[in-house]
């Protein structure tokens, strides 16, 4: 009996070893197999220069069309994105602050949101685009990868609001300050570090994500100039390059997914960063 | 309190229910504007002859979604299979049996490559996945296969859900309280009865439920499982044949649902469809832990 229950715990332990390990180990070997099939092929010419003629046939040039309509696209929805969530997660915490059975309802949409994946606003901002008279444009991919963001900007940023202790408010609306004005000056001030989290998260959300713009921003060699030309995106050059036949493309696409993985890594890890260095000011 | 401060709080005001008005109006909006869109399906289809039928020749005018619904399915209870176990007994191993430096170390990597977009794991699906299933795996099993098939979709997917749901069931491990584990083994009990006993037992529900978020986001997935699927429609068993997932359904045929009548419909309901199914299990399953979470 003893003995037996010796075996389990050892077999146990091991399975769950090898499980742990082998996550890790998978994860790692997938950032370390996309840089180095990418990293040969990386080049100041891929980053910074627009593609010539003939370029998704093996010519010369870059995708720098893609880099910059990403963070174009991205910046303009995080914009939104901030318009419309901002307000409401500061709503959430000052006005409904009394009404925890509304603010889990609030909570519980948002969350289930969330999981709603990409494609499916793409296939919504696209329906949006035709009921507006718009074409597959900046301002149109800019409005779906909104509706993308939007709710984790929400949650993430809220999720650090509830953490503010109600006293917070109430000593503020003592000293005779409005309900504005606690909102913006205290909480957000209190957290401002989860805020910048929160907007970075939806920012590589917006960067990453290629099936909501897939329908709606269109696809271009140049740089858009205003909102109503197309763009182009580093996960649609990504997807668009390596679909070609001619290996040299394909090439470009490993660096191109470099790229990407590369934007993605230091948004994250600055995101760390930031929200450490901001929350030096919060009240504890 | 003087006009200038009054009427700033008045319109912040409006602008901060106008936000949370617009954002809590998405969920219905989509409804209304996917439905808005596949109706014009409804007037000769009906609801089960789209869902249950195989037959899919958009010229001329039919439409069976069959095909794609069963391939959907596949390739998430596929990766499903392979990701559950795997992400359960990591849980375990680095909240229970591991020490608290490990933890420290692999939360922060989980969650930077949890942020990872899906064209890249696409990529490296058909860099390491594809290559390895034609040459290695199908052979051995004796099938033929070009390695595009519904396993290295589901082996995608499951990777790709794995940073997702780990940190859903480390997040629901850390809920159970210290002094239960620790009842637990004053008793007498070795950590993995402890684990089996009270850390599995308490944390059901919550496993469950990330379980199901993995699965909701499995089902949604697009870019990642388009690339490696293959995208040839039929039916089988065999996972070594292509499949065609509904996501990928809707990416690939964007550029010509214009010049068939009815298709950009019969694309919009699939979107529908989509939106409906994953909506419903989001809802279940966060059910489940916001009912845990209040305890």
């Amino acid at each position: 009996m003893n003995r037996w229950k010796k075996i389990e715990e050892w077999i146990f332990r091991g399975i769950s070893f090898a499980a742990a390990f082998s996550v890790v180990l998978i994860l790692l070997y997938l950032l370390v197999v996309i840089f180095k099939k990418g990293i040969g092929s990386l080049s100041w010419e891929i980053v910074f220069s627009l593609p010539e003629g003939g370029y998704y046939f093996g010519g010369g040039g870059g995708i720098l069309n893609a880099v910059v309509g990403s963070f174009y696209l991205s910046v303009g929805a995080t914009i939104l994105a901030v318009i419309i969530g901002l307000p409401a997660a500061l709503f959430i915490n000052v006005q409904l602050i009394r009404l925890k059975h509304t603010q889990n309802i609030i909570r519980y949409l948002l969350d289930a949101l969330w999981g709603i994946p990409s494609i499916v606003y793409g296939a919504f901002g696209f329906a949006v685009m035709l009921f507006l008279g718009l074409n597959a444009s900046l301002l149109a991919g800019i409005i779906t990868v909104a509706l993308l963001i939007t709710p984790i900007l929400v949650r993430a940023f809220d999720e650090v609001l509830k953490t503010i202790p109600v006293e917070l408010q109430e000593a503020s609306y003592s000293l005779g300050s409005t309900k504005t004005e606690t909102a913006l000056k205290v909480l957000f001030k209190q957290g401002f570090a989860g805020f910048i989290t929160a907007l970075l998260l939806a920012f590589g959300r917006g960067i990453g994500d290629a099936a909501s713009v897939l329908f709606t921003a269109g696809y271009t060699d140049n740089i858009p100039v205003t909102l109503d030309e197309p763009v182009a995106t580093l996960p649609l050059s990504i997807f668009f390059q390596l679909s070609s036949p001619i290996e040299e493309v394909r090439q470009r696409a490993y660096a191109a997914a470099v790229i990407l993985t590369f934007i993605i890594l230091i948004i994250s890890v600055s995101a760390r960063f930031l929200s450490k260095r901001y929350s030096k000011n919060i009240i504890k | 309190m003087n006009d200038k401060r009054k009427l700033t709080d008045i319109m912040v005001n409006i602008w901060m229910r106008g936000g949370l008005y617009i954002l809590l109006s998405i969920p219905v909006l989509t409804g209304i504007g996917l439905y808005w869109k596949a109706a014009p399906l409804f007037h000769d289809h009906s609801f089960t002859d789209l869902v249950f039928s195989g037959k899919w020749f958009p010229m001329k005018g039919e439409f069976g979604f069959l095909p794609f619904i069963y391939s959907s399915i596949y390739v998430t209870v596929l990766s499903f299979i392979i990701s559950a176990p795997l992400c359960l007994f990591a849980a375990v191993y680095l909240t229970q049996f591991g020490n608290q430096r490990l933890l420290n170390f692999t939360l922060p990597v989980i969650d930077i490559l949890a942020g990872i977009p899906s064209v890249v794991y696409g990529v490296w699906g058909i860099l390491v996945i594809v290559p390895v299933i034609s040459d290695h795996v199908a052979p051995f099993f004796g099938a033929n296969s070009s390695g595009y098939s519904l396993l290295s979709g589901g082996i995608v997917l499951a990777i790709m859900c794995i940073p997702y749901m780990l940190n859903m069931l480390i997040e629901v491990f850390h809920t159970i309280p210290v002094g239960m584990k620790e009842a637990s083994l004053a008793l007498g009990a070795t950590r993995w009865e402890m684990v089996k006993h009270v850390v599995i037992r308490k944390g059901f529900p919550g496993i469950i439920s990330a379980f199901g978020l993995g699965i909701a986001k499995a089902f949604g997935e697009t870019i990642a499982v388009l690339m490696v699927v293959g995208n040839t429609l039929n039916i089988s068993i065999s996972p070594f044949e292509a499949g065609y997932p509904l996501p990928a359904l809707i990416a690939n045929n964007y550029g010509e649902m214009m010049s068939i009548p009815d298709y950009d419909s019969a694309l919009m309901f699939a979107a529908l469809l989509l939106f409906v199914v994953i909506l419903l299990i989001n809802l279940f399953f966060r059910y489940f832990i916001h009912k845990t979470e209040k305890i």
